[in-house]
């Protein structure tokens, strides 16, 4: 079993509707650590030894966001530059991240036919989040398609919950190492993994 | 000039004034009995070293009242004066017509012809302004309801002089048929010989012509003595200003202090305001000293040795005769909680300007010689009793109320779900409401300072008197649905005290604290409150930022410097704290607290070093290793990708 680390970004969890369910959907699952940024660094001081202390202790790390300016909220990017410091997460001699696993979790006000090379935002959710890769990747991580929720401006009660229920089987599929490296050769959103069986 | 006489008189008051005033704050009594205490001790019937001349530096240390109305004035603005025109009429008006009646009827029971018995209510209905404002000022109580109502009685008690001095002639025809001498009227002034209505001409033309010199002349003057860059011309300037107005005034009938009062309020919007009140406040300062102290000297013992319970029993007579009517005045003015008794503690004495009444009274032969000694005699033994009836009013008076009308003297509280408790509306407390109430959450607030909550109140902020270490008071606050309950007193063991009370028996109510300091701090965990801040730590760190900035660090180092610096210190305290859970007996006593918090920070401090400096964002070791790194490998070259 894998030990899931959670590292949630939203600046405003009391205004956030889609996050908050997703965040209340799966706190109970066993081996899932939620770890809010903004709640622990109202001021931003991040503590760099207990941050890559808890990223030691797990062995998959979501970064849980809303998909803000094409990117994350500044937090986590504030947590990027800081916690994977040189000599830790990267490096000649810095592998202490090697064979861990993330995920980004987001989600987006635009549709998903927006995101493409034809739609208004020109590029597709994989490309934009080309930044989280190539850092999982420099710091010898295995980097998995993400979970995207589209349309967040216009969920009905019922998607959601339908999002929240597929967040949850899906965290429970990786921490219980139920995913083949073939099934995820194939995906382009972690999301179809529960399409395909459903 | 008599130049040796003058220093050695000088150097006797002073001398008395420096060694007893001292000793008399220290013991609680207040500057006035202090100085009143030194005259005693220098005049005639103890040390001797004063005589009969203490009457002459007492006229002459009367301008002290003058300089005091005039930097009163200075402090008063005239929109609040008017806002006061109902106290200063109704409430001063009716005490010196209610009290001069019954005092004239006292004295008619006691033998005295009518005119004289009026002539004795007259003069002593009238409350000594000299010792009232000293008093106030002293004790902060300008701003309070009570010290406000005493202050507009005096006011209107120095616009009464006028017709009183003009009535006291009269008098002395009342009855019994005697002329007036031409001497005595020049006394009052040349004005008095006028017809009435042209006195009154001349008195509005002097008023108008010190509003109208303070508003355009003035200004102009300063502005042409200050330009000289010569401080001494301006002292010289601003004393001879009130002289002036002085003697303008005494000279058309009306009362110095009265005049420059009004000069005052003039001023009170110019910009050399706070000059001329830091100019004139030193010589009003020594003048009120010495007018106390010559009060004090002049107190003739030789009457009171001879005539004990009389006199002793004339003294307790009119005070007690001020005194009631003073405190039904007070309540029909709606002076409630005790305030009632303050404001009629602080004027149940006569005035100084009952001296000059007297020997007034003397010259137009309306008081024999010892009547009007026997006079001067109450008089200043009232105004001798005074201070102590206020400390008699703080220490046993007030205390009982407090006790006895427990309901009335503590201000009800609406109770209220969900609401927070704020216990302290000082520096600290204020700017916690303030964040509070601006984001408009229910906060009952309470505070322990009477003045304090009188003026917050002004201000719309709905606060509350009281005493939380009192469990009823917490409970009438609402501590039973609080959601919070917020420490932010001065007071640091009652704090403890309110929170450990709280904890036991309220145990679901969230306590936040204010902290003295670290070992306060750890006293709040003991009792379970785990979110105590220390009052000054905050303050000091953003001034250390405000210093490492001006060091040459940029903003953003110096921040990070600064939380770093806290956060270091958030472990160290948890070091701290389980070593003072081990042994905190040799922390508890007081005077080695400081001390002993020093060392053990700093011992705290060797197993967290801080001089391992922020590497955040650093490079170094990127560079190093790039140095090393043979060219084809293509690992990265820094964060900046």
């Amino acid at each position: 079993m894998n030990k899931i680390l959670v590292l949630f970004a939203h600046p405003a969890f009391h205004k956030s509707f889609i996050n908050k369910s997703l965040i209340n959907g799966v706190h109970d699952l066993k081996k899932i650590t939620i770890h809010d940024l903004y709640e622990t660094y109202p001021d931003f001081f991040i503590d760099i030894p207990a941050e890559q202390k808890l990223l030691l202790e797990h062995d998959v790390i979501v970064w849980h966001h809303p998909f803000y300016w094409y990117s994350a909220p500044a937090i986590l990017k504030e947590w990027m530059d800081l916690v994977l410091q040189h000599g830790f997460a990267y490096g000649k001699t810095g592998r202490k991240l090697e064979g861990k696993r993330v995920m980004s979790a987001v989600s987006t006000g635009g549709r998903k036919e927006v995101y493409s090379k034809t739609g208004a935002n020109q590029y597709t959710i994989n490309e934009f989040l080309a930044p989280f890769r190539r850092s999982a990747n420099l710091c010898y991580m295995e980097y998995l398609p993400p979970f995207v929720i589209h349309g967040s401006h216009l969920m009905t009660n019922d998607l959601l919950n339908k999002h929240v229920a597929d967040y949850r089987q899906i965290l429970t599929m990786i921490r219980d190492n139920k995913i083949t490296p073939d099934e995820l050769e194939k995906i382009e959103y972690m999301n179809e993994l529960i399409l395909q069986n459903a | 000039m008599h130049n040796q006489d003058f220093f050695l008189q000088a150097l006797i008051y002073l001398g008395a004034a420096v060694i007893a005033v001292p000793l008399a704050k220290k013991l609680g009594l207040g500057s006035v009995l202090g100085y009143l205490l030194a005259g005693i001790l220098i005049g005639p019937f103890v040390l001797g070293w004063v005589g009969n001349e203490a009457n002459e530096v007492m006229h002459f240390a009367e301008f002290g009242v003058v300089l005091m109305l005039f930097i009163i004035g200075l402090e008063l603005e005239p929109a609040l004066l008017w806002r006061m025109r109902r106290s200063i009429f109704g409430l001063g008006g009716l005490q010196v017509m209610i009290t001069a009646i019954v005092i004239s009827l006292v004295a008619l029971g006691f033998g005295f012809q009518i005119n004289r018995a009026l002539a004795i209510g007259l003069i002593l209905a009238l409350s000594s302004t000299a010792i009232v404002l000293q008093t106030l000022s002293e004790k902060g109580l300008m701003r309070n309801i009570a010290g406000k109502s005493a202050f507009s009685v005096l006011l209107f008690q120095d616009m009464a002089v006028i017709p009183i001095l003009a009535l006291l002639p009269i008098i002395v025809t009342l009855g019994q048929p005697a002329v007036l001498s031409e001497s005595s009227l020049e006394k009052i002034g040349n004005v008095a010989q006028m017809p009435g209505w042209v006195q009154l001409l001349i008195i509005i033309g002097a008023i108008v012509a010190i509003v109208v010199g303070g508003r355009f002349l003035a200004r102009y003057i300063f502005r042409l003595i200050a330009g000289t860059g010569l401080h001494e011309v301006f002292v010289a300037l601003a004393l001879l200003l009130v002289i002036g107005i002085a003697i303008a005034m005494e000279k058309i009938g009306l009362s110095p202090a009265l005049g420059t009062f009004i000069a005052g309020v003039v001023l009170a919007d110019s910009e050399y305001r706070h000059e001329l009140e830091t100019t004139i406040d030193p010589f009003k300062g020594l003048l009120l000293g010495l007018f106390f102290i010559s009060v004090g000297a002049s107190i003739n013992f030789s009457l009171l040795i001879d005539n004990p319970v009389q006199i002793v029993g004339f003294v307790a007579l009119l005070i007690i005769i001020k005194f009631v009517i003073l405190l039904v005045l007070g309540r029909v003015f709606k002076l409630k909680k005790g305030y009632e008794f303050l404001f009629a503690f602080l004027l149940a004495q006569s005035s100084e300007f009952s001296f000059v009444l007297i020997s007034f009274s003397k010259q137009n032969q309306l008081f024999d010689e010892k009547t009007s000694a026997m006079l001067l005699l109450i008089v200043t033994l009232s105004m001798a009793i005074s201070p102590l009836l206020l400390i008699f009013n703080d220490k046993a008076v007030s205390p009982i109320l407090a006790r006895w009308q427990n309901k009335l003297e503590y201000d009800e509280v609406e109770e209220r779900e969900n609401h927070v408790i704020l216990a302290g509306f000082g520096r600290f407390g204020l700017v916690v409401g303030r964040v509070l109430l601006a984001n408009n959450f229910k906060v009952t607030i309470l505070d322990n300072n009477p003045e304090n909550v009188e003026v917050l109140r002004k201000y719309g902020f709905k606060l509350y008197y009281g005493d939380v270490t009192r469990p009823q008071m917490l409970e009438n606050a609402g501590i039973k649905n609080a959601q919070l309950l917020i420490l932010s007193m001065a007071e640091h063991e009652n704090a403890l005290k309110v929170a450990q009370y709280v904890r036991e028996k309220y145990p679901e109510v969230k306590i936040l604290a204010r902290a003295k300091d670290i070992f306060h701090v750890f006293e709040f965990f003991k009792v379970d409150v785990r979110n105590a801040q220390r009052e000054m730590f905050d303050s000091a760190l953003e001034l250390s930022a405000s210093a490492l900035e001006e060091l040459g660090f940029t903003r953003y180092e110096a921040y990070r410097t600064i939380r770093t610096f806290k956060h270091h210190e958030e472990q160290i305290q948890e070091e701290l704290y389980k070593h003072w859970l081990e042994d905190h007996n040799q922390f508890i006593r007081e005077s080695k607290r400081f001390r002993e918090q020093v060392l053990e920070t700093l011992q705290a401090e060797k197993n967290y070093s801080i001089h391992e400096t922020d590497c955040a964002w650093d490079v170094d070791s990127i560079k190093k290793e790039k140095q090393k790194n043979t060219p084809e490998t293509h690992e990265p070259d820094s964060i900046e990708k």
